[in-house]
């Protein structure tokens, strides 16, 4: 891997840096499919370059880290390009300093790829409204994480309230499994479920999720309820024609039972960050069910 | 079952199945929001309406909108016959298991192994785990192991044993009862053909063959679909006389591969090549699929077989109709078999064979830095073999796209390296605005679908040479998406067993399809069969001299790979 610093740089130096590079390795053909802004502060940014780079081998990426540094020093932007072996796209660093921290945009936009989707990501603290940040309004997709949110009920809500398409949530993302296994319960009919309980740990925001959705499409109250954990630890169904029950008490095997059939035992894993995001760029138009689901949540978190 | 190893461990098949209406559901498909918006994808997104619109009407927790719900099978036992066979530890146990991982696979998914083995449902459960170990493509993970080790089985028999097959019956009723899977089971037939009549009659006396109305049997068989016509059709009626065309998934392997199925989004969810796409603009198409290995262990399948109905009969021939067909109205497998069987009964072959095939064997050689051998002196070939490890065809293809463009498909035995790719070569420009000089070395432009092993698309095109004079010269540009980056990217094993279990066929060539492509094959046999043993060429060249001479006579060249 190549590792190139600059410092008190502009947009427009670290572009030709780049293409510099890319000469001198002799590869001036670009084979990336999107940019991924990538913005967090410098404690994330280690696990978040890590997870980001790692789904870059499956969407070849241009990554554009933007970190805030002290607003109080002038004015700087040091940069930081690495790109070579460990991922197939460019992972570029970018360090911002005094008033500049609020005008990231400036020097995100000139280094997006041409005619390309843009996606921003906030692995950790997210503007109340993404899309009207400046950096959000430069992407078609942005991703947030609920789960990093002090108050989880209210983090979502809000999003509720400011969302448009586009806006999603790794916290969303989080239950793919567990929604593809309930989904697949209900292959075969069970009858009407007039309620339900999902259980997880204290303030977890995917079982919020996961609870709006149930009720959203089940017509039926789906309560939270406190677990020791670890994360989501059950999913309880009361239909018709019996139980519907998924457990999963280790955070990696559960069990689900149907009524008429005997319990099965079905891997749910935790998965980690470089997949959900891989998840999130797979698919880069409006999500219509997550929407569904925070509205209802905002519907019934508020009252 | 000590024959039953795997058929064909190097060149596999082709699979095909069954027609739309029998898929579990039909296919009016949910167009609802967005879903003709995915241009990546637009094949796979097309062929991906395996639960069907009468399940997702009845499950509430289904949304056609709902995208990131992968199609999971529904609750069914997989019986895998040829257990110890390469492809079942190299490609078919890693899939499964590689599918459990992703959680494609239902709750309470099994899987029956049946061998002549003395065997418990542990030796089998271990041979599964040391397969997926070494060969998976994701990383073993213990609870995933769990999962499927518990609905591990095998049964122990002879193909002829009337019990042992009275015993998988029995089985597979407990596996119902104690696993919940609904009566739906799989066969997969991993044995060479000849013991296809037993097995399938052996699952029509148990009445295995024949499932409840609410449960689905399927068999899946690899290639080789017969030697010639004659005997495909009568391998067909072995297990058509038993199973429904629909239950019947024929796996070409090859189409299961992510850049087979980009070649449909690439022509027909762009507007930039389509155009272009015909005898006006261009000149010829070759479709390759060169090995650098010999023919292995594999003397007594491949000899008598050859190179051409080794390989040119499926993959080739299914490259060139993906290449060569017309728009089909869906990519349900209906529409998608018609448009290429329709470019399949266009297929003609030109009137003097000696002009326009070629063959070869290889000879003794140095192949990438090692010396190896002649075909004739590999273990179990006799001397007098004619069999040819290389073979080119020229065919055409009698319709008004294509009239008067030839396509070239060739495949060989240690070639100079290990390749697949289809390549179609435009004419060059009608004028050239520049002096002979500045264009001397300019070639003619060409889109290469890479299939194998760096899957990609490559445009080849003249570029002026940097510097004050202008001179232009043939550069290439490549693009390759997550596939070639990524190692834990679906095999394309996986991608149709999965097919299979959801019971949908688009990528399984139809019994109609195989009999078309042996007809076009038979004749070049029969000819061949005549001329004596095959040219030699040396191993680690690229073919006998005769296959570089068929296109001089045309006026063009073999693409150096």
């Amino acid at each position: 891997m190549t590792s190139f610093m600059l410092s008190g740089t502009t947009a427009s130096k670290i572009s030709s840096q780049l293409t510099h590079l890319r000469h001198q390795m002799g590869t001036p053909a670009v084979g990336m499919v999107l940019t991924l802004v990538v913005v967090c502060g410098e404690s994330e940014q280690y696990d978040a370059v890590r997870a980001a780079t790692e789904a870059a081998r499956e969407h070849p990426s241009r990554i554009l880290v933007v970190i805030s540094r002290d607003a109080n020093e002038p004015n700087r932007l040091d940069a930081e390009i690495r790109f070579g072996e460990s991922t197939p796209g460019e992972v570029i660093l970018l360090r911002l300093y005094g008033e500049l921290t609020r005008h990231a945009d400036s020097v995100v936009s000139p280094l997006l790829l041409t005619d390309t989707p843009v996606v921003a990501w906030w692995p950790g603290e997210c503007p109340d409204v993404p899309s009207k940040d400046p950096i959000g309004m430069l992407a078609q997709r942005r991703i947030i994480d609920a789960r990093s949110a002090n108050d989880t009920v209210k983090a979502i809500v809000g999003r509720a309230r400011g969302y448009v398409p586009g806006d999603t949530d790794l916290a969303w993302t989080r239950l793919t499994t567990w929604r593809s296994l309930l989904a697949a319960a209900f292959d075969q009919p069970v009858g009407k479920v007039k309620r339900g309980s999902v259980e997880a740990v204290p303030g977890h925001a995917s079982a919020l999720l996961l609870a709006a959705w149930l009720s959203d499409r089940l017509g039926a109250s789906v309560k939270v309820s406190d677990s020791e954990g670890p994360g989501l630890t059950a999913v309880k169904l009361s239909a018709a024609d019996g139980d519907i029950v998924i457990t999963r008490a280790d955070g990696h095997l559960a069990t689900l039972s149907r009524p008429g059939q005997p319990d099965r035992r079905v891997a749910l894993t935790r998965r980690p960050t470089s997949e959900l995001l891989a998840e999130e760029l797979r698919r880069l138009d409006p999500d219509e069910v997550y929407e569904a689901a925070i509205q209802r949540l905002a519907k019934t978190g508020r009252s | 079952m000590s024959k039953d190893s795997s058929p064909a461990p190097a060149g596999e098949g082709k699979k095909d199945s069954a027609d739309a209406s029998d898929r579990q559901g039909g296919n009016k498909g949910h167009k609802s929001p967005g879903k003709g918006t995915d241009t990546t994808t637009a094949a796979t997104a097309a062929s991906s309406v395996g639960i069907t619109d009468a399940v997702i009407e009845a499950n509430p927790l289904r949304d056609p909108r709902d995208k990131r719900l992968p199609r999971v099978a529904g609750p069914c036992v997989l019986v895998l016959f040829g257990v110890t066979g390469d492809l079942a530890r190299k490609k078919l146990l890693p899939a499964i298991y590689d599918l459990a991982n992703r959680g494609l696979l239902p709750p309470g998914f099994s899987l029956v192994g049946f061998a002549r083995r003395d065997w418990k449902d542990q030796d089998f459960a271990q041979l599964t785990h040391d397969a997926v170990k070494e060969h998976a493509r994701t990383p073993f993970r213990e609870e995933v192991w769990k999962q499927l080790s518990e609905g591990i089985f095998f049964c122990r028999g002879e193909f002829t044993d009337d019990g042992a097959f009275d015993a998988l019956a029995m089985m597979l009723k407990e596996i119902d009862q104690t696993r919940g899977t609904g009566g739906n089971y799989g066969f997969y037939l991993s044995v060479p053909p000849k013991f296809f009549p037993v097995v399938v009659q052996q699952l029509k006396r148990t009445d295995l063959a024949d499932g409840p109305d609410d449960a689905w049997r399927r068999v899946v068989i690899e290639k080789p679909f017969g030697h010639d016509l004659k005997s495909a059709q009568e391998l067909n009626a072995i297990t058509s006389a038993v199973f429904p065309e629909s239950s019947v998934f024929r796996i070409d392997h090859y189409l299961g591969k992510e850049t087979v199925q980009n070649i449909l989004a690439l022509r027909f969810a762009n507007n930039l090549f389509e155009p272009i796409w015909n005898r006006g603009y261009v000149d010829h198409v070759q479709i390759t699929m060169a090995e650098d290995i010999g023919i292995g262990g594999r003397a007594g399948y491949y000899d008598g077989i050859g190179a051409a109905r080794d390989v040119i009969q499926n993959h080739l021939i299914q490259l060139l109709a993906l290449v060569g067909m017309e728009d089909p109205t869906s990519f349900g497998a209906d529409s998608l078999r018609r448009e290429k069987e329709k470019v399949l009964k266009a297929l003609r072959l030109p009137a003097d064979l000696s002009l326009a095939t070629a063959r070869g064997r290889y000879g003794p050689g140095w192949q990438g830095g090692e010396p190896v051998i002649g075909y004739t002196e590999e273990e179990g070939i006799p001397p007098d073999s004619i069999t040819e490890t290389y073979a080119a065809v020229k065919v055409e293809i009698a319709n008004r796209r294509w009239a008067g463009v030839p396509f070239y498909l060739r495949t060989g035995k240690r070639l100079g390296r290990r390749v697949t790719e289809v390549a179609v070569v435009f004419q060059r420009a009608p004028h050239l605005p520049f002096s002979k000089d500045d264009t001397e070395i300019l070639g003619q432009n060409a889109l290469v679908i890479r299939v194998q092993p760096d899957e990609g698309i490559t445009v080849r095109f003249g570029s002026k040479v940097p510097g004050t004079a202008m001179e232009v010269r043939d550069v290439s540009m490549d693009f390759a998406y997550g596939e070639s980056f990524m190692e834990s990217s679906p095999e394309a094993y996986e991608r149709l067993l999965l097919d299979v279990l959801i019971g949908d066929p688009p990528l399984f060539p139809h019994q109609r399809e195989v009999e078309l492509s042996w007809k076009i094959l038979d004749p070049i046999e029969e000819f061949w069969s005549s001329q004596g043993p095959p040219e030699e060429y040396p191993a680690g060249t690229w073919g006998p001299a005769s296959a570089d001479e068929m296109m001089a006579r045309d006026g063009r060249v073999w693409r150096r790979l």
